[in-house]
């Protein structure tokens, strides 16, 4: 493979990543949204896989491998079983106003597009101009947990946010040093499970996921 | 040798964790925490002595970096949790006496207050900007069960919230480290030693001035969120009233500090790309912090007077004081770096020492509101004294060290920043007016509290209050000296 058809190659991932960020916008189903979070963390890894093979760089190896382990196999299937045991499987979000949400989404897509243009130009990595879309998947995963009212897909977008990060540390790095990949990977790994116990304590004590009940601390 | 004593240091609450992650149930776990607190605490002072001694110096293949700007807070973090974790021994076992905290409970959060320890040590010390990142956000998963330890409604609330608003905040920040990072690169080339501060600190003349310029108000954004500034702060109250109390004296005392040690350390490169404090440079970094200061200042001193529960005014004053090291900070020179630094460490006294007091008062009136807590001297002079003296330091009264480093603070800006004076001094103002006119009948006037199953630990209260007095009176000159060097050692 060419250094040309791989920067294509990239390009075509990192279109797929915004796609699935937006496609996470309006998802209402939860189950739904955990997979559409998986297929990301895909596209994310073989991207991953695709740098690290167009320049050489061994470490991103490791990573591509690692996000495919994480985000793609164990965080997808921790939520699985939380949903399980949750038993809120089938459960379907009523969101207000999708197209508006849309709109906004558009909105901080041609914002960050803008940011990064300064940026892109300086890039010499082969995927120079990715960090935008980078910063508009991580703009977008944050307008998504604003917009959500449950405590999963709150979460799924807070995990979604930190794809778009990853993808911003490879597209315009050649990825952060191990360690600190490793680092952030384990503190991914911990809040995913701190979260599944505060779905448990927030059932408990609300009775439902529904975080709207959650609204008591005010300064009045 | 460096090596070893740092590994001292981190390795004394890495393994207290690991012990009270086994023990934490027993009759004694509490004992034990308060002494793997204090080994960490001996830890600090041998390395803070080898520091001013030697100078600063990197540890561990340059992983770690430790100059007198960060072994300062090193050493006031131990302390505090040393002196937080002697507080919480009595405290806990009324909690618990009182019913509202279980032994699996108290295990929770044994085990996680040395962790907690931990996280703050790593993030102080580190040299890797990745790392101090990591640490962070491990700071963050540390302390959120403990906020929801008691299980209630609210407590929960507040730990969601603040778990996904420090989530983001800090997420934003790596998005900044990633920019660091991408500016770094194209100096210093692929390879680890790319995001190692001492690198950045040396090539940061030639960093891209754009690229920083943007990284900084994401880090600023990001641990800004953790410092608690306005308007990033909503987390920060409730976390403060509806955590125990302990775990308010550390997040207030120490978790703040420690994000604003990691702004400083992107400030300190920030400006040397864009040539700040030269003629003609621009003093990007320092105005936005300055804003940011401002504004936390006047709104935090704003919303203390609408405050019914006590742990919550105090929380909105620890942004308020926040406010004031970020802008003395974002201000720059060598007074002003110095007079941070310095209200840095007393608020960190006062405040733990103010919590400490506030927690035994509350258990004794049953209630946080604080319209039903009244008579504090009448039942226990020591927790009145204690509140009332800590409540008068930290509105910087003299001749406590808060009215130093205030002074300072604002004779600088009268002198740099004319404009700032009227806005700090109302906002001292309105926070003397508000926080003394609550505190005083809850010291005196007739009482309706109860008496407590176990001796409350007051010696932690005064402990800091007589450094913040001493601080106040004299600062010996080794430790003005010391300070001197931390302040020139972040540009000032």
């Amino acid at each position: 493979m060419s250094i040309s058809y791989s920067i294509q190659f990239i390009n075509l991932l990192a279109s797929l990543l915004l796609l699935i960020a937006f496609a996470m916008l309006s998802q209402r189903r939860i189950l739904s949204l955990i997979n559409l979070f998986a297929w990301q963390g895909l596209v994310l890894s073989l991207s991953t896989f695709v740098v690290a093979y167009s320049t050489g760089q061994h470490h991103l190896y490791y990573s591509a491998a690692l996000t495919l382990l994480l985000k793609v196999l164990l965080l997808p299937w921790l939520l699985h079983r939380l949903m399980r045991k949750l038993n809120v499987r089938w459960d379907v979000e009523t969101l207000i106003n999708i197209p508006t949400t849309m709109l906004v989404g558009i909105g901080l897509v041609i914002f960050s597009f803008n940011l990064a243009a300064p940026i892109s130009q300086l890039s010499e990595s082969i995927t120079r101009g990715l960090i935008g879309i980078a910063l508009a998947s991580v703009l977008l995963s944050l307008l998504m947990m604003l917009t959500r009212r449950k405590a999963i897909p709150q979460v799924v977008g807070f995990l979604a946010m930190e794809n778009g990060l990853f993808f911003a540390a490879t597209s315009a790095t050649h990825g952060m040093p191990l360690v600190v990949e490793l680092g952030i990977a384990l503190d991914v790994l911990v809040a995913t499970f701190i979260f599944g116990i505060f779905f448990f304590q927030i059932r408990e004590t609300f009775d439902s996921l529904d975080i709207s009940h959650m609204e008591k601390l005010k300064d009045d | 040798m460096i090596d070893l004593q740092l590994l001292a240091l981190l390795l004394t609450p890495l393994l207290g964790g690991l012990l009270l992650a086994v023990f934490g149930a027993r009759s004694w776990a509490a004992e034990l925490n308060s002494v793997m607190s204090f080994c960490t605490f001996i830890a600090a002072v041998v390395l803070t002595i080898r520091v001013i001694d030697s100078g600063p110096q990197v540890a561990f293949g340059e992983e770690f970096f430790i100059d007198q700007f960060n072994v300062f807070l090193v050493a006031l973090t131990a302390f505090v949790a040393f002196t937080t974790s002697l507080f919480s021994r009595p405290y806990m076992r009324i909690e618990q006496h009182h019913g509202k905290l279980t032994t699996p409970m108290l295990h929770l959060y044994y085990s996680m207050y040395q962790m907690f320890t931990l996280a703050m040590l790593v993030a102080l010390t580190s040299n890797n900007m990745g790392i101090i990142w990591v640490a962070m956000e491990a700071a963050t998963l540390t302390t959120v069960l403990l906020v929801s330890l008691y299980r209630t409604p609210a407590s929960i609330e507040a730990a969601w919230k603040y778990f996904i608003l420090c989530g983001v905040g800090i997420a934003l920040a790596l998005f900044g480290t990633i920019l660091l990072y991408f500016a770094a690169e194209r100096v210093i080339g692929d390879g680890g030693t790319a995001l190692l501060w001492t690198h950045l600190n040396e090539v940061k003349a030639g960093l891209e001035p754009t690229v920083l310029k943007l990284a900084f108000v994401f880090l600023l954004v990001g641990y800004g969120t953790k410092i608690g500034l306005v308007p990033l702060h909503s987390w920060l109250p409730d976390a403060h009233a509806e955590g125990p109390t302990p775990v308010s004296a550390v997040l207030s005392g120490l978790l703040l500090n420690v994000a604003l040690c990691a702004v400083m350390r992107s400030k300190v490169l920030v400006d040397g790309a864009l040539g700040s404090g030269v003629a003609g440079g621009s003093h990007f970094a320092g105005n936005l912090m300055m804003g940011f200061g401002l504004l936390s200042v006047i709104v935090g001193a704003l919303f203390l007077s609408r405050q019914k529960d006590i742990k919550r005014m105090f929380a909105y004053s620890s942004i308020e004081h926040m406010g004031l090291v970020t802008f003395a900070f974002g201000m720059g020179g060598p007074v002003a770096t110095f007079a941070a630094m310095l209200h840095m460490t007393v608020h960190s006294l006062t405040k733990s020492a103010i919590f400490f007091a506030v927690g035994h008062a509350v258990q004794k009136a049953g209630t946080q509101q604080m319209e039903n807590i009244r008579g504090m001297m009448q039942v226990s002079p020591t927790v009145g004294w204690g509140l009332m003296l800590g409540t008068l330091s930290i509105l910087g009264m003299p001749p406590f060290g808060v009215f130093a480093s205030e002074f300072l603070i604002i004779t600088t800006a009268m002198h740099d920043y004319p404009w700032t004076t009227p806005f700090l001094l109302a906002a001292l103002g309105i926070a003397f007016a508000a926080i003394f006119g609550k505190v005083q009948p809850i010291v005196f006037g007739e009482t309706t509290a109860r008496r407590l199953p176990h001796q409350p630990a007051l010696i932690p209260v005064f402990a800091h209050l007589l450094l913040v007095l001493i601080l106040g009176l004299y600062m010996p000159p080794y430790l003005a000296d010391w300070y001197r060097q931390a302040a020139a050692l972040l540009g000032g």
